[in-house]
C-alpha cells in the first residue's frame, strides 16, 4: 500500500507490503538500525519508538498502521554532540552495558517521565516492566530514568 | 597524568555515544553487497531419524536460491564441531563424544537441532521456503531425564551408553572416613535448574566469500572471534586460517551463550562459499530459547561433615550433570574442572571429593553460563552450611567464620587441585553484614511477622576461580587450547595509541577501562588512546571473554607490551640524550636522564622519523605481548539477601541485597559495581523465576518470553554493592575479575533466605511463589 510517514522529522512517501512490520520500515527500508529487534512476542520492549508522541513497540505494529503518523526513533532525539536529556542520564549513570536493550529503554523512559507529574524508583520500575535488559540488572537504568526526569525538568522531549 | 582517567576513576564510558544515539553496529545492522538471507531448518522432534528431505517445492518458489542439507555439507568434508575440552573418567577412560556434525545428517537429538538452510533472495522467500521443505523423520523414543539417563535408551548410534564420563576429584576414602567420623553430617538432595542465557541481542551471522581471492569474512555475535576462526580453520575445516576473517562488531551481551562454536555460523559461512553470495542469518527469539547452549542443569547430593566444634571435615558430593545431546565447546568442563575445584569454598574443609556423572539428553546443549560451574559449586557448598548451621542451631555467619581460611594461610591449596593466593575473607563478611545491618534483623523478622509476613535472611560466601587460564595447568586438565591473551600497544608517529586488544567486549566496557590502564602506565592521555578489539584481521590473535579473565589476562598483556615500549623508548630516548638506557627513567610520560627529558610522544616521533638513529635499533615504537596468566584469580565475597514471603500467596520479596565483593584493585569502580549488578539479577532469575523446562517427549516448554520468566525491573530491588581489596598477588594489574561474582553468589544467597523464611525447607530453584505456596503447605 502506499502509505506517507513521518520518521524523525522527515517525511516519506513509501509505497510497503500489507504485512510489513513497522520495526521492519525503519531498520531495513529507512536503515535506521537504532531500532532492535531482542524478541518474536511483543515482550523485550529494544523496539520501542515513539508514534504521535506515545511509546510503541514496533514489532508489534504494521507499517501501516503509521499511516499518516510521525514517528521518532532513537536517531531522533539527540546527536553525538547534543544528547537528550535522558540519554546523557543513561551515560552519567551507567545505565548501559552492551548497548542493545538502551535505544528501547531510552524511548520508552522519555515517554513514562513525560507522561507522569513526577516518578520515584518504584514507579520508574513499574514503568519499565515491558522492556528487559539482561546487563544492567535495572539497578543503573533506574537510577538513569531518575536523573532523565530530573535534566528534562518538565521540558518536551 | 589525569587522575580523572587513570585507575581507580569511574570513567565515564566512551563507548555509550553510539550506543545511546543508535549508532552502534551489532550484526544484524551490516548488509553486504549482493546479500541473501538464510533459514534454518529445525528439528521438530526431540529425537528421530532423518529419512528423504524434498526440497523441490521450496526450490520452485520464486525467490528461494538453495537448499542445503547435512548430506550436503558431510560431503562436502565439512568436519563436526569439537568440544574443547578433554575431561577423563575416574578409569582413566577419554569422555564419550558423540559426533556433532554442523547440520544433523542422519539423525537429529534435540528439538531446535538444524538439519538444513534454506537461503533465499528475501528473508520472506526463505522462510516461505523453509516451510515448504518437506523432511520424513522416523521419531525415536527421547531421554529427556537427566537422573535416569545413564539407564535409558542409548541415544547415539555407537556409542555404549548416553554416559560422557564419571568423573570424579579429591581422595573418597578420606572424605568417607572423615564423614564416618563426624560429629554431625549435613545432607541435602539440590537441583541446579537448566537456565537459558538470553542476551538480548539475538545470536546472529553474515557470511562472505570472495571467488576471485579465496577470502573468507564471517561477521558474528561472537565472544572470542580468534577462536571462531581457529576451529573453523582447524576442525571444521571451511576455510583456511589464513583465509578466514571473523569480526565480531557490536555484540549485544554474551553471558557465554556467545563463545560457543555454532552450527549456525558455521553453515552460514561455508553455503556462502558454495552460493558464491553474502547469506545472512538472525535469529528469532525462539531460535535463541531452543539453540543457544543452556547453562547449569545438575542433580546433587551432598553431604557435610563437621566436629564438635563446628569446624568442616568432609564434604562429598555426587553431581549428575545434564550435557544435553552434543558437546558444546566447552561443556564438558563446566560440570568438572570449573566445578569441582571449587567445592572448598572459602573454607579449610580439609578431605573434599567430588564426582560428577555427565549424560547425554536429547536436549540443547549445556555450555558456560555466566559463572559456569561456579554458581553450582557455590550452590552446593552455601546450601550445605546454612543447612549445617541451621541444625546446630549456631548463627550462619559466625559458623562460616570459624572455618574461613585466614590471610596468614595464604597461599592455600585446597584439596581439590587449586592453590587460593591470597584474600581475606572475614573483611568482606565483617563489611556486608554491617551493610545487611544484620543485627537488626530479628526485629525486621518481627515486623514482618506483624505484618503477616516470613522474613528470613541467607549468605552466601562465595570464591570463584577466574582470570581463565594459566595454559599449561588447563592443557594438563584436559583444554585443547592454551588461555593466554595477546595484547598489542602501537605508539602512532603523532603520539596517539592503538592498542589491540583479543579480549572481547560485548558490554564490559573494555574500550574505556583499557584506555584507562594505558593511559596510566603510559603517561598517554586517556583521549589519545583507542581499544580495537573483535576483529581477526586486525589484531593478530586472542582468546576472547570469558570466565571473567579480560582485565586480569587482556589487561596483564597489556601492561607487558607496555613495559616493553617503556623499554624501547629508553633506549630512544638515551640516544638523543647521548647516555645509555640504564640511565633512563620513565615517569608519566617522559623519559627522563639527569636534567634532559623528553616526553613519550617526541621519543615516539624520534622512531618513525629516524634521522638520528642508532643503527642497532629497529625504527617505531609498536610492541606486542602475549600474557600467560601463572595461577587463576580468586574473587571472593559474601552476599547476604534478605526477604519477606507472603504465606497467603507464597510470593517472595526480595527485599533487600548486599553484595559485599574482593575483585583485588579496581580500574573502573562504575563498571564493576554495574557487572554486579547484572549479575545479582541473573542469580536471582536462577533463584526466582527462570527455568529451562522440558516436557517428557522433549519439547522446549519455556521458548519464549511468554514461558521463561526473565527478571523485569519490577522483580528487584536496588543492589548495595561494595568491595574490599587484597590484590592479586600474580599479575600486573592486582586484578582478579568482576564479571560473574554477582551471578554466583545470589542464588544460594537468596535461596538460603527463602528457606530460613521458611524455617529451613530445602526450596528448589526457581522459587516461584507456587513452589513457595507448596511448601508452606498449600494444595
Amino acid at each position: 500500500m502506499n502509505m506517507t510517514i513521518t520518521v524523525n522529522g522527515a517525511s516519506h512517501q513509501l509505497d510497503v507490503p500489507d504485512n510489513e512490520l513497522l520495526v521492519d520500515l525503519l531498520r531495513e527500508r529507512l536503515r535506521l538500525t537504532g531500532t532492535h529487534v531482542g524478541c518474536d512476542t511483543s515482550q523485550c520492549g529494544a523496539c520501542t519508538v515513539h508514534l504521535d508522541g506515545r511509546a510503541v513497540k514496533s514489532c508489534s505494529l504494521f507499517a501501516a498502521q503509521a499511516d499518516g503518523g510521525s514517528v521518532t526513533t532513537i536517531e531522533g532525539i539527540g546527536t553525538p554532540g547534543d544528547l537528550h536529556p535522558m540519554q546523557r542520564a543513561f551515560r552519567e549513570c551507567h545505565g548501559l552495558q552492551c548497548g542493545f536493550c538502551t535505544p528501547g529503554m531510552i524511548m520508552r523512559a522519555i515517554d513514562l517521565v513525560a507522561r507522569s507529574d513526577g516518578l520515584d524508583g518504584g514507579a520508574v520500575r513499574d514503568g519499565l516492566e515491558g522492556n528487559l535488559c539482561r546487563c544492567t540488572g535495572y539497578h543503573n537504568i533506574v537510577h538513569a530514568v531518575l536523573k532523565g526526569q530530573e535534566l528534562m525538568g518538565g521540558n518536551d522531549e | 597524568m589525569s587522575e580523572g582517567t587513570g585507575i581507580g576513576a569511574s570513567v565515564k564510558r566512551r563507548e555509550d555515544v553510539r550506543f545511546l544515539t543508535g549508532s552502534g553496529t551489532y550484526t544484524d545492522d551490516l548488509n553486504q553487497p549482493g546479500q541473501t538471507y538464510g533459514v534454518f531448518l529445525r528439528s521438530p522432534h526431540a529425537r528421530a531419524r532423518i529419512g528423504a528431505i524434498d526440497a523441490s517445492e521450496a526450490l520452485a518458489l520464486d525467490g528461494v536460491l538453495a537448499v542445503y542439507t547435512g548430506q550436503d555439507s558431510a560431503a562436502d568434508g565439512l568436519g563436526d564441531l569439537p568440544c574443547g575440552w578433554l575431561v577423563k573418567s575416574k578409569d582413566g577412560s577419554d569422555m564419550v563424544s558423540a559426533p556433532r556434525p554442523p547440520l544433523a545428517v542422519t539423525q537429529v537429538n534435540y528439538v531446535g537441532e538444524p538439519y538444513g538452510l534454506v537461503v533465499g533472495e528475501t528473508l520472506a522467500a526463505a522462510q516461505q521456503g523453509a516451510e515448504l521443505v518437506m523432511t520424513d523423520f522416523t521419531e525415536l523414543n527421547p531421554v529427556v531425564d537427566p537422573a535416569s539417563a545413564a539407564d535409558s535408551e542409548t541415544i547415539h548410534e555407537g556409542l555404549d551408553s548416553n554416559v560422557v564420563y564419571d568423573w570424579g576429584l579429591g581422595d573418597e576414602e578420606a572424605t568417607d572416613a572423615a564423614l564416618a567420623g563426624a560429629a554431625h553430617v549435613t545432607q541435602l538432595d539440590l537441583s541446579n535448574n537448566r537456565l537459558i542465557p538470553n542476551a538480548i541481542e539475538p545470536r546472529a551471522a553474515i557470511g562472505v566469500y570472495e571467488a576471485a581471492s579465496g577470502d573468507y569474512t564471517l561477521y558474528a555475535t561472537t565472544q572470542n572471534p580468534h577462536l571462531e576462526r581457529l576451529v573453523l580453520a582447524a576442525f571444521v575445516q571451511v576455510a583456511p586460517e589464513h583465509k578466514l576473517r571473523v569480526v565480531a562488531p557490536d555484540v549485544g551481551g554474551g553471558f557465554g551463550s556467545k563463545i560457543f562454536i555454532y552450527p549456525e555460523e558455521t553453515i552460514v559461512l561455508w553455503a556462502a562459499g558454495k552460493l558464491g553470495r553474502p547469506i545472512k542469518w538472525t535469529a528469532h527469539r525462539y531460535e535463541s530459547f531452543l539453540a543457544d547452549a543452556h547453562g547449569r542443569d545438575h542433580i546433587t547430593h551432598a553431604q557435610l561433615g563437621l566436629d564438635r566444634d563446628g569446624r568442616f571435615v568432609a564434604l562429598k558430593v555426587s553431581t549428575t550433570a545434564n550435557i544435553g545431546a552434543y558437546l558444546s565447546t566447552f561443556g564438558s568442563s563446566v560440570p568438572t574442572f570449573l566445578y569441582g575445584t571449587l567445592l572448598a569454598g572459602q573454607y579449610k574443609t580439609p578431605n573434599i571429593y567430588v564426582e560428577t556423572l555427565g549424560v547425554y539428553t536429547n536436549t540443547c546443549p549445556v555450555d558456560a553460563y555466566r559463572g559456569a560451574g561456579r554458581p553450582e559449586a557455590t550452590f552446593v557448598v552455601e546450601r550445605m552450611v546454612e543447612t549445617a548451621a541451621r541444625e546446630l542451631g549456631r548463627d550462619p555467619a559466625e559458623l562460616r567464620r570459624l572455618n574461613m581460611i585466614q590471610p596468614e594461610d595464604f597461599p592455600y591449596e585446597t584439596p581439590v587441585a587449586l592453590v587460593y593466593d591470597t584474600g581475606d575473607y572475614e573483611a568482606s563478611l565483617d563489611k556486608a553484614l554491617e551493610l545487611a545491618d544484620y543485627g537488626g534483623f530479628e526485629a525486621r523478622r518481627r515486623e514482618s511477622a506483624a505484618a503477616g509476613k516470613r522474613r528470613g535472611v541467607g549468605f552466601a560466601c562465595y570464591i570463584e576461580a577466574c582470570g581463565i587460564a594459566p595454559s599449561q595447568l588447563a592443557i594438563s586438565l584436559g583444554a585443547g587450547v592454551g588461555l593466554y591473551e595477546s595484547g598489542e600497544i602501537r605508539i602512532n608517529p603523532t603520539g596517539s595509541v592503538s592498542v589491540f586488544t583479543g579480549a572481547h567486549s560485548h558490554g564490559q566496557g573494555h574500550e574505556t577501562t583499557f584506555a584507562q590502564v594505558v593511559s596510566d602506565k603510559l603517561g598517554i592521555p586517556f583521549d589519545d588512546i583507542e581499544i580495537v578489539h573483535g576483529d581477526s584481521g586486525r589484531m593478530e590473535f586472542g582468546l576472547g571473554t570469558y570466565g571473567s579473565r579480560s582485565l586480569a589476562v587482556g589487561g596483564s598483556a597489556l601492561i607487558v607490551a607496555a613495559d616493553k615500549i617503556i623499554a624501547k623508548g629508553k633506549k630512544i630516548a638515551a640516544h638523543m640524550m647521548e647516555t645509555t638506557d640504564d640511565n633512563v627513567d620513565f615517569e608519566d610520560g617522559t623519559f627522563s636522564s639527569g636534567n634532559q627529558q623528553a616526553t613519550i610522544q617526541e621519543v615516539a616521533f624520534a622512531s618513525y622519523v629516524p634521522a638520528d638513529y642508532p643503527e642497532d635499533l629497529e625504527p617505531g615504537l609498536s610492541e606486542k605481548a602475549f600474557y600467560d596468566p601463572k595461577n587463576f584469580t580468586y574473587p571472593a565475597g559474601t552476599h547476604i539477601a534478605e526477604v519477606e514471603v507472603d504465606e497467603e500467596t507464597g510470593e517472595v520479596d526480595l527485599v533487600s541485597f548486599v553484595a559485599v565483593d574482593d575483585f583485588g584493585e579496581i580500574i573502573n569502580p562504575m563498571i564493576v559495581d554495574g557487572q554486579v549488578h547484572g549479575g545479582l539479577a541473573q542469580g536471582a532469575g536462577q533463584a526466582l523465576m527462570e527455568h529451562g523446562r522440558y516436557d517428557d517427549y522433549g519439547q522446549l516448554q519455556t521458548g519464549s518470553y511468554m514461558d521463561y520468566c526473565m527478571p523485569r525491573a519490577d522483580d528487584l530491588p536496588d543492589f548495595v554493592v561494595d568491595t574490599t581489596v587484597t590484590a592479586c598477588t600474580h599479575n600486573p594489574l592486582g586484578v582478579k575479575g568482576c564479571g560473574e561474582a554477582g551471578a554466583i553468589g545470589s542464588p544460594a544467597a537468596i535461596i538460603n533466605a527463602i528457606s530460613d523464611a521458611l524455617d529451613g525447607h530445602n526450596i528448589a530453584m526457581p522459587a516461584t511463589s507456587e513452589q513457595v505456596w507448596r511448601a508452606l503447605g498449600g494444595k
